[in-house]
C-alpha cells in the first residue's frame, strides 16, 4: 500500500481562551516570514461554520489549519504534495510538520502562552480514499509504521491505537499514550 | 497532486457512462498536450474552463502579504494553464447541479471531494451550483470521474457556454406554482448541454424556470432565457406553456429581461430555446467581451426584430425528437415521500416544543401543497457545509426523505418531501450538526460570491463582511421587526455582481477609495432591488460606504425604516417617497475615513489583517476568452494526432493508424464547417466538401508545398481501414502531424486575409457587431 496524504492533528489542551480570529493575523505572519522553508499560499477563514476548518493556512504542499472538527480545536497538518521515502519516514516527516508547526503556535507571542497541545493523543489520517480505504487491511499494512513511529514518539509509554470506525470516513486512527507529553517532547523524541 | 490519480479511470470505467468518460479522458489528454507545450495557453484556458475548472486568486503567482507584493515560487513556475495562470497555483472546480437537484449519494460524493481535493468546504452558489476551492489542476480528472460515476457532469459550468440551468427549490410542491418546472428545467439543461449549436457563443448564456409569476424564487428576470410556468385552455383542454422572456442578467450593466412570447407552447420550448442559441452564436459580439451577453443583443436588435430572427431561425430547423420527447414522460420522474403524511403534533406547537425549534419552524419550514408534506431549508452560513456535515446530511436525508433535495439560488439545501410529523426530529438532528440556524430567507440568510477570498476580479470581501453582518444581525434577529427581518442582503465584491446584490433590498459591491496613501475597501450601496417577481426590479447605488461601516449602515437604513415606516409600506416604497438626497444624508456621517493613525482597522478587510491593496487583482475569468469553434476543432484534431502517438507505442498498430485518419477528417471538417457550420461528422461529406472548398480552389494550399498536405488526407481516406503495420501506422501519423498543421496554417491566412464568414465565430472584419449595426 502506497501511503500518502498523510494528516495529523494534535489537539488544544484548552480552547476557551482562544479567539480563532487571531489565527488569521499569525498565519499571514508565517507567510510573510516564509516559515518552515515550504510554499505558504494564502488564509481561508471558515469561522462561520460549525465544526469546521477553522482558520486554514493553504500551502503548496500542505495546509496547516486551527481546525474544530469534531468540536475539538487542534493543528492540523493536510500533508497534499507526495512525499519520497518508506512509509516510516513519511508518517515521521508528517508528524515532525504538526509539531513543528504546534511549538511554533505555543511560542507565539500574540498567543501569550494561551494554547498548548496535548502530546499524548493524536488523530492520523490518510487523505486518500483510493490508496487507503478505511479497512482492515488497510490497517493491518499500515500498523506496523504507525507502532514503529509510536514506539519513537512515546518510548517507554503505553499506548492504544484505535481505527475510524464509520467506513465512509478516511482511513485513520488515534493515538494515545498513558502519561503527560507535551508537543516539545515528542518533538525532541522523534529526533532522538 | 494526488498519487492516486493515474488509478481512478481504471476503477470507475464500468460506473460513468461512456460518454463522460470519454470526455474526462479527452479533457486529460489535453491537460497532458498542455504539460508538452502542444496546445496554447489560451485555448487550454477556454477548454478547461468548459469543465468548471477556473483559476483563483493569486494564480498568477504573486501576492501582496501586507508589506509587499510577494513571488509564489510554485515547482512548475513555467507551466501555465491560461494567460498568466500558474498551472501549480490553486484553483476553483464549479459543479453543475441541473435545477439544484441531487441526491444523497451525490452529497457523499461532494463531501468526499471536498475533503481529499479541496479545504474540507463544499460551496453552494447563487446559481445552485457547488464549488470547491484550492484544487490542484493535477487532480480534476480524478475529481470529475467520481462525480461522472455518481452522475454528475461539470461540463459547461463555465466558459462561453449554456451555464447551469436553474429553477426555483419549490417546483412541484409550491402551492403557488402553475405547475412543476422541473421536467421542462430538466429537459432543457439536457437538450442544450454539449449541443452543437451552443460551442460558439461569444459569451455565456443563463436558463431560469419558474413556476409562477410572483415569487422570486426563479429571478427569472436577470437570466438571458426564462421561462414561467402559464397555462391556458384551448378546444377545452388546458394547455401548457411558458411565459417566456429573454436577454435578462447582472453584472455591471443590468437589464431586465424582455417579454419573447406570452405563451410559448411547451413543445416549443426547446425548438425555441435552440433557435435563440443559434442567432446569438451567429449575431451576438465576440471581440468585446463587454457586450457579448444575450441582453446587449436583445436591446441593439429590439425585441421585436430579435423575435423575428429567431422565429425565422426556428422555421429554418431540422426537425429533432428531442423537442417534444420528454413530454411524452413529464410523470416519469415524480417525485414522492419516504413517509406518510403527518400533521405536526400539536405538543411541538408553542411552549412545549425543543429549543429553537419554534424560530426554525416558522422560518424554515414550507407547507407543500401536498398536505402533510413539507420542505425544510438548512440554512448555510455564506453557502458553506463542511464534509462531515454533508455526510451527515446525506444520513438524515435517508432518515426523512428521499432523494428529493435541492440547493437553492440564497446558496442553501432544501429537503423536501419531509413528513410533517417528522420536523421535530429532523430539526434535533440538523441541530446536533450545526445546520439548524433558523433565518432561512430572512435578514441574516445573506448570500455573498466568493470576493476577494478566492477570486482574482474581487475588490473587497464580500464573504467577510456578509460573516460579520450575519453575526451581528443574528444577535438581535429576535427582536427585530417583521419588515426587516423579512429583507434580504446580497454582496458582491466587485461590479460583475455575482452576488446579485441588484436584486436584494440592501445590496453592497465591493468599491475602493484612496485616503492619503492607502487605499481603502468600500461597498458601494444599492438599495431596493427586488427579489420578489421573479427579481422584478433593480436597486439603485446611493454612494460608497467604507466596509468597516457597512453593518452600522445597514443598521441605519433598518431603524430609519421601522421607525418612519407608513402602515403596510415596502421598503421600495419607503425609499420612494424618502428619495434619494435623504438617504444620502443619512449615510453621510458614515462615508469619512478616520486616519490611518487614529484606526488602522478601516485600512484592512473584514477577516484580513493585510493592510488593503488592490494589487492582488487579476486578469478574471469570467469565461475564457473566445476560441472560435474552428480552433476548438483543430485542437481536438491535434489530441487524436496525438492518441494515434500513444497508440503506436502501446503496440496498437491498427487503431493509431485509424485515430490518425481520423485525426485528418477531424481537421478538415473544422475548415468546412467555416463555410458549411451545419456538416454532419460524415467522412465523405467532409471530404467531398473540402475538395471542392478547400483543394479546387486552393485555399488550402501552402505556399511552399502546394497542395501536398492536402494529398496526404485523400490517399489516407482510401486506405483508411488499413491494414496498419507499426510502418504504416507511423508513417500515417506523421501526415496527420503535417495536415492538422496545415489546416492551422491555411485557417491563420484566411482569418489574416479576412475571409471568414459571419459564423465561424472568429470576429471577421465583416461581423455585425451590435455596436456598428
Ligand atoms: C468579468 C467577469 C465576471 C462577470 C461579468 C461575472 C458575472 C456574473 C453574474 C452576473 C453572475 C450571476 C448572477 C446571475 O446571473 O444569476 C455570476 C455568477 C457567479 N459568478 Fe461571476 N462573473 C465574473 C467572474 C467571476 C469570477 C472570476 C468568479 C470567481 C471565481 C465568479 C464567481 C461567480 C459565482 C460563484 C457565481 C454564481 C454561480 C454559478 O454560476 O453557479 N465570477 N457571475
Ligand atoms: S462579483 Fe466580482 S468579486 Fe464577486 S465573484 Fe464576481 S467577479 Fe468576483
Amino acid at each position: 500500500m502506497e501511503v500518502q496524504h498523510v494528516n495529523v492533528k494534535f489537539f488544544a489542551a484548552d480552547s476557551r481562551a482562544l479567539d480563532l480570529a487571531g489565527f488569521i493575523g499569525i498565519f499571514n505572519e508565517w507567510i510573510r516570514e516564509r516559515v518552515g522553508g515550504e510554499l505558504l499560499v494564502d488564509v481561508a477563514d471558515y469561522r462561520h461554520v460549525s465544526a469546521g476548518p477553522g482558520v486554514m493556512l493553504i500551502g503548496h504542499q500542505a495546509n496547516y489549519s486551527m481546525d474544530e472538527t469534531g468540536d475539538r480545536l487542534g493543528l492540523l497538518y493536510n500533508r497534499k504534495a507526495p512525499m519520497n521515502g518508506d512509509t516510516g519516514r513519511r508518517l515521521a516527516q508528517a508528524v515532525r510538520s504538526a509539531l513543528t508547526a504546534c511549538r511554533r503556535l505555543e511560542q507565539e507571542p500574540l498567543l501569550d502562552g494561551r494554547l498548548k497541545f496535548i502530546g499524548s493523543e493524536f488523530e492520523m489520517l490518510l487523505n486518500d480514499r483510493l490508496l487507503a480505504p478505511n479497512t482492515e487491511e488497510t490497517f493491518a499494512a499500515f500498523e506496523p509504521d504507525l507502532r514503529t513511529l509510536c514506539s519513537r514518539l512515546y518510548p517507554s509509554a503505553v499506548y492504544t491505537v484505535q481505527q475510524n470506525t464509520d467506513l465512509r470516513e478516511r482511513f485513520g486512527v488515534r493515538v494515545k499514550a498513558v502519561g503527560s507529553f507535551t508537543a516539545l517532547d515528542l518533538l525532541r523524541n522523534l529526533e532522538s | 497532486m494526488k498519487a492516486s490519480n493515474q488509478f481512478w479511470r481504471e476503477r470507475l470505467l464500468e460506473e460513468m457512462p461512456a460518454d463522460l468518460a470519454r470526455e474526462i479522458d479527452i479533457y486529460e489528454m489535453e491537460l497532458e498536450l498542455r504539460r508538452l507545450g502542444k496546445i496554447d495557453e489560451k485555448v487550454l484556458a477556454e477548454t478547461r474552463l468548459r469543465r468548471g475548472v477556473y483559476g483563483q486568486r493569486y494564480d498568477n503567482g504573486q501576492r501582496w502579504d501586507g508589506e509587499a507584493t510577494r513571488q509564489l515560487q510554485y515547482p512548475s513556475a513555467a507551466l501555465t494553464k491560461g494567460p498568466s495562470t500558474l498551472w501549480d497555483a490553486p484553483g476553483m472546480q464549479r459543479i453543475k447541479i441541473p435545477f439544484g437537484g441531487l441526491n444523497v449519494r451525490q452529497l457523499e460524493v461532494l463531501a468526499d471531494l471536498a475533503e481529499e481535493y479541496s479545504d474540507g468546504i463544499a460551496h453552494v452558489t447563487t446559481r445552485q451550483d457547488f464549488q470547491l476551492h484550492f484544487i490542484h489542476i493535477d487532480d480534476t480528472p480524478s475529481l470529475m470521474r467520481r462525480l461522472a460515476a455518481s452522475g454528475i457532469t461539470t461540463r459547461e459550468a463555465c466558459g462561453n457556454t449554456v451555464r447551469n440551468v436553474t429553477a426555483c427549490p419549490y417546483s412541484g410542491v409550491c402551492p403557488d406554482e402553475v405547475f412543476d418546472v422541473t421536467p421542462y428545467a430538466r429537459a432543457c439543461a439536457r437538450f442544450l448541454l454539449g449541443h452543437p449549436d451552443c460551442q460558439d457563443f461569444g459569451r455565456k448564456f443563463k436558463a431560469a424556470f419558474s413556476g409562477c409569476k410572483s415569487h422570486g424564487c426563479g429571478l427569472v428576470n436577470l437570466h438571458d432565457l426564462g421561462a414561467i410556468a402559464v397555462t391556458r385552455t384551448g378546444n377545452g383542454k388546458e394547455q401548457r406553456g411558458f411565459e417566456f422572456y429573454v436577454g435578462g442578467g447582472l453584472g455591471s450593466v443590468p437589464h431586465q429581461a424582455k417579454l419573447f412570447d406570452p405563451f410559448l407552447p411547451e413543445e416549443e420550448l426547446l425548438p425555441t430555446a435552440q433557435a435563440i442559441s443559434r442567432v446569438f452564436a451567429r449575431l451576438g459580439e465576440k471581440k468585446n467581451r463587454n457586450r457579448a451577453r444575450l441582453k446587449f443583443l436583445v436591446s441593439d436588435l429590439g425585441v421585436e426584430e430579435f423575435r423575428k430572427i429567431v422565429l425565422q431561425e426556428r422555421a429554418t430547423l431540422a426537425h429533432d425528437s428531442r423537442w417534444t420527447a420528454f413530454l411524452k414522460d413529464l410523470a416519469a420522474h415524480a417525485e414522492t415521500a419516504l413517509k406518510p403524511a403527518a400533521a405536526l403534533p400539536p405538543a411541538f406547537r408553542g411552549a412545549a416544543s425543543p429549543p429553537g425549534f419554534d424560530r426554525w419552524l416558522k422560518t424554515n419550514v414550507f407547507s407543500q401543497k401536498q398536505p402533510g408534506y413539507a420542505v425544510a431549508t438548512v440554512t448555510l452560513p455564506l453557502g458553506d457545509i463542511t464534509s462531515v456535515q454533508l455526510r451527515k446530511l446525506a444520513d438524515i436525508a435517508r432518515r426523512f426523505v428521499k432523494d428529493t433535495i435541492r440547493t437553492t439560488v440564497e446558496q442553501n439545501i432544501v429537503l423536501r418531501w419531509v413528513s410533517e410529523g417528522d420536523l421535530p426530529e429532523l430539526y434535533g438532528a440538523l441541530a446536533s450538526i450545526g445546520l439548524g440556524q433558523p433565518g432561512a430567507g430572512t435578514i441574516v440568510d445573506i448570500t455573498a460570491c466568493p470576493g476577494t477570498d478566492t477570486c482574482k476580479l474581487g475588490i473587497a470581501s464580500s464573504r467577510g463582511l456578509a460573516a460579520e453582518l450575519r453575526t451581528r444581525l443574528a444577535e438581535q434577529s429576535h427582536q427585530m421587526d417583521q419588515a426587516v427581518q423579512n429583507m434580504h442582503i446580497k454582496v458582491s465584491g466587485c461590479f460583475n455582481a455575482c452576488g446579485q446584490h441588484h436584486i436584494a433590498d440592501l445590496g453592497f459591491y465591493g468599491v475602493s477609495r484612496h485616503v492619503a496613501s492607502y487605499t481603502v475597501p468600500h461597498f458601494q450601496v444599492v438599495l431596493g432591488g427586488r427579489w420578489t417577481d421573479n427579481a422584478g426590479s433593480y436597486g439603485l447605488a446611493m454612494g460608497a460606504v467604507p466596509s468597516k461601516r457597512i453593518p452600522e449602515a445597514v443598521l441605519r437604513i433598518t431603524g430609519r425604516y421601522v421607525a418612519d415606516r407608513r402602515k403596510d409600506e415596502s421598503f421600495q416604497d419607503f425609499l420612494q417617497r424618502l428619495g434619494k438626497a435623504e438617504i444620502k444624508k443619512l449615510l453621510q456621517d458614515l462615508v469619512s475615513v478616520p486616519s490611518h493613525d487614529v484606526d488602522p482597522s478601516f485600512y484592512a478587510d473584514w477577516g484580513d489583517t493585510r493592510v488593503f491593496t488592490l494589487g492582488d487583482l487579476g486578469a478574471g475569468e469570467c469565461a475564457g476568452e473566445v476560441v472560435s469553434r474552428v480552433e476548438f476543432e483543430l485542437t481536438a484534431a491535434e489530441r487524436q494526432v496525438f492518441e494515434s502517438q500513444v497508440l503506436l507505442d502501446e503496440g496498437e498498430f491498427q487503431k493509431a493508424g485509424e485515430t490518425a485518419c481520423a485525426s485528418m477528417v477531424q481537421a478538415a471538417g473544422a475548415l468546412v464547417k467555416i463555410f458549411l457550420p451545419d456538416i454532419a461528422g460524415d467522412a465523405d461529406k467532409i471530404l467531398g466538401e473540402f475538395r471542392t472548398r478547400f483543394y479546387d480552389t486552393e485555399l488550402f494550399f501552402d505556399p511552399y508545398a502546394g497542395g501536398k498536405f492536402a494529398q496526404y488526407l485523400f490517399r489516407a481516406q482510401q486506405r483508411a481501414a488499413g491494414p496498419y503495420s507499426a510502418e504504416v501506422a507511423h508513417r500515417r501519423i506523421e501526415e496527420a502531424q503535417l495536415f492538422v498543421e496545415a489546416a492551422y496554417s491555411c485557417y491563420g491566412r484566411l482569418q489574416a486575409k479576412r475571409m471568414l464568414p459571419l459564423d465561424s465565430g472568429s470576429a471577421p472584419a465583416t461581423a455585425a457587431s451590435p455596436e456598428t449595426a
